[in-house]
């Protein structure tokens, strides 16, 4: 290979002569076809496992030429009766599809307030958005916009809303003089932005003990009761929120090295944020305003992805958004089969698994 | 091929909480020449250079090569300034390849990929600045001499006429200090750049500029070639030190700072004499 002076060529551009040593390039890292093939393979077994497993079994296999029937063109007998249709199809696999979504999208928006505050430990709970969104819900059903016909849209609606309150709120304590703070008094705002909103929603929910059975409904989870209804509300929301931070992923790379040189690299870093941060926002509340409160997701699968498939945005987000769907959907099985017929809470088993995990990226931080 | 381009300062002034930080600065810098903005701490050097990257606000005109850097677009000015700050924010874990084509963002789309082109810039740049075999290294891995070569190779990667360097030596020993600023007044005259540098190290800021500007309290105090400026009456006045000033037969000044015996006021009125 030999050497090329530095500018040589520079008009060549991309049309230019694809010079003879373009395999021997280092190249960038990308998402890779891999990655991509190993994350969709874990929502494809998880998703399976999901709709077969349960008080009664089905076999993982039947349920494959059951879907491939329902394509058009082709013609299978699954063998699977009309009861166990109905159990894989209206009862299981809407709760496989609306834990895959949730997962994906507390996973990826996770990953995206990581890359914006540049703080490893941000996740939509540690900065207030999850009691934003709890109080924003809590408002809705109190003021009986909740009701009725109502309900299915003026909740998340309101869970959206609380959480950019929240989330403003807190980066706004952090974020003074124009200048990022540390990831100390970035988790110290996101606690005391939750532990106000919180106060508010526990007073509000006191004066309304009317109402106290619809809102600790709706904070213990809907995973476990919820059809296809819930799945179709969080779609519009998951689309947008997924396609805005799969686009962002270059932005967030070049956001990495803080907003005084991505300026000077020719980034708005100030807007980019925005943008990350609305999208991120929109996907944590409609998550939690259908599923409840659950912890910790949005933290241990952008730090596991990390950990196996390197630092770039390019990667952490979208395989954050597969792995974390996946994630939550197994954890779901395990909340309703480990008790069978009881359901643990889905939110206590990614505690349980996300808590020590959360104390050893603490340790890492500390000795790094 | 890059070719400098003119900087101008035009009554530049910078404020920040009711206190002038640099006040109605006037400096020109001719396309491809090198200027080093020198002056004791606080004398508003990295503010001078910031407003020029806009990245502080500021009172008065800036332009390059005669159009003012506050109207055009951020992206517009990245393509024609590049800026190696004080203080780079690496982020922890990512590949020298993967940050050196952070300088090709302004040359990207809006997803911000890299092409065949910019991956081969970016590897000319490195085998550049011999650091070809670090590609996948990650950056924080790095001695501190060889990080700030690939931090330069970031802001040579951005492709631009003209390009700032805030304290480019502030963290190296001699050795690499003299490397880097060798390196950089090469790839001066490889590219014919316009490089602008603060530097607080007065030993080789007069070796390596055409031209000094000396800061003191927001104020530009001396501008000219560095034999005019760096004499030891300035440098006493404004640094408080004794010094003793050698030119070459190249113009280039190598300044020898002293210890002091006698109290401060005291040297500063010998060095007036």
């Amino acid at each position: 290979m030999t050497k090329t002076a530095v500018g040589a060529s520079p008009d060549a551009g991309p049309s230019g002569p694809v010079p003879p040593d373009e395999a021997g390039l280092p190249s960038a890292t990308r998402l890779g076809g891999r990655w991509l093939l190993a994350g969709a393979a874990a929502v494809a077994v998880v998703a399976l496992v999901g709709v077969s497993s349960g008080p009664i079994g089905v076999a993982p296999g039947r349920v494959v030429l059951e879907l491939l029937d329902r394509l058009p063109f082709l013609d299978f007998d699954s063998g699977l009766s009309a009861v166990e249709i109905a159990i894989v199809w209206d009862l299981r696999a809407p709760r496989v599809v609306l834990g895959l979504l949730v997962g994906a999208l507390l996973a990826g928006s996770g990953a995206a307030y990581q890359g914006v505050f540049r703080n490893p430990l941000a996740d939509p709970y540690l900065l207030g958005i999850a009691a934003g969104a709890g109080l924003g819900a809590t408002l809705a059903i109190v003021t009986g916009l909740g009701d009725g016909v109502g309900f299915v849209d003026a909740v998340p609606l309101a869970a959206f809303a609380g959480a950019l309150v929240a989330v403003a709120a807190a980066g706004t304590l952090n974020a003074r003089r124009g200048r990022t703070g540390s990831p100390t008094t970035l988790i110290l705002a996101g606690v005391a932005v939750a532990a106000l909103l919180t106060a508010i929603q526990t007073y509000i929910q006191q004066r309304h003990q009317e109402s106290l059975r619809q809102v600790y409904a709706w904070i213990l989870g809907r995973l476990s009761t919820s059809g296809w209804d819930e799945v179709l509300l969080l779609v519009p929301y998951a689309v947008v929120c997924m396609a805005v931070l799969v686009a962002a992923v270059g932005a967030l790379d070049v956001l990495a090295v803080g907003d005084e040189e991505a300026t000077s690299l020719g980034l708005k870093p100030r807007r980019t944020r925005l943008v990350v941060l609305a999208a991120a926002s929109l996907g944590a509340a409609a998550a939690v305003a259908v599923s409840g409160l659950i912890g910790f997701v949005g933290l241990i699968i952008p730090h596991g992805v990390r950990m196996v498939a390197g630092v770039t945005h390019r990667r952490v987000v979208p395989l954050s958004m597969l792995f974390g769907g996946a994630f939550l959907a197994l954890t779901d099985v395990a909340a309703r089969t480990i008790q069978a017929p009881a359901e643990l809470p889905i939110g206590v088993i990614t505690a349980v698994i996300g808590a020590p995990f959360f104390l050893l990226i603490l340790r890492r931080q500390e000795i790094s | 091929m890059t070719v400098g381009l003119d900087v101008r300062w035009d009554e530049v002034t910078v404020t920040a909480a009711g206190r002038p930080i640099v006040e109605r600065v006037d400096l020109f810098v001719a396309g491809g020449s090198w200027l080093s903005l020198i002056g004791p701490n606080g004398a508003g050097k990295t503010t001078l250079v910031r407003a020029l990257a806009g990245t502080v606000a500021y009172h008065g005109t800036i332009t390059i090569d005669g159009r003012d850097t506050a109207t055009g677009s951020v992206r517009g000015r990245a393509k024609r300034l590049a800026v190696v700050s004080q203080h780079p924010i690496i982020p922890p874990g990512l590949a020298v390849f993967d940050y050196v084509l952070l300088g090709r963002t302004p040359h990207q789309g809006l997803r911000f990929s890299a092409s065949v082109d910019d991956r081969r810039r970016v590897y000319a740049v490195l085998q550049r600045l011999d650091l070809d075999s670090f590609a996948d290294r990650r950056v924080e891995s790095l001695s501190g001499g060889e990080r700030q070569r690939v931090v330069l190779a970031r802001a040579l990667a951005q492709d631009t006429p003209v390009l700032v360097l805030d304290e480019p030596t502030a963290f190296l020993d001699v050795g690499h200090q003299l490397e880097v600023l060798e390196l950089i007044a090469d790839l001066r005259d490889e590219r014919s750049l316009t490089v602008i540098t603060t530097m607080h190290d007065l030993s080789v800021a007069g070796q390596f500029a055409d031209e000094v500007a000396v800061m003191a309290a927001g104020r530009l105090v001396a501008t000219g070639r560095p034999a005019e400026v760096l004499t030891p009456a300035l440098i006493g006045q404004h640094w408080g030190v004794i010094t003793t000033v050698d030119a070459d037969e190249y113009g280039a000044v190598t300044v020898t700072v002293q210890r002091r015996r006698e109290s401060r006021m005291e040297h500063i009125r010998i060095a007036e004499e």
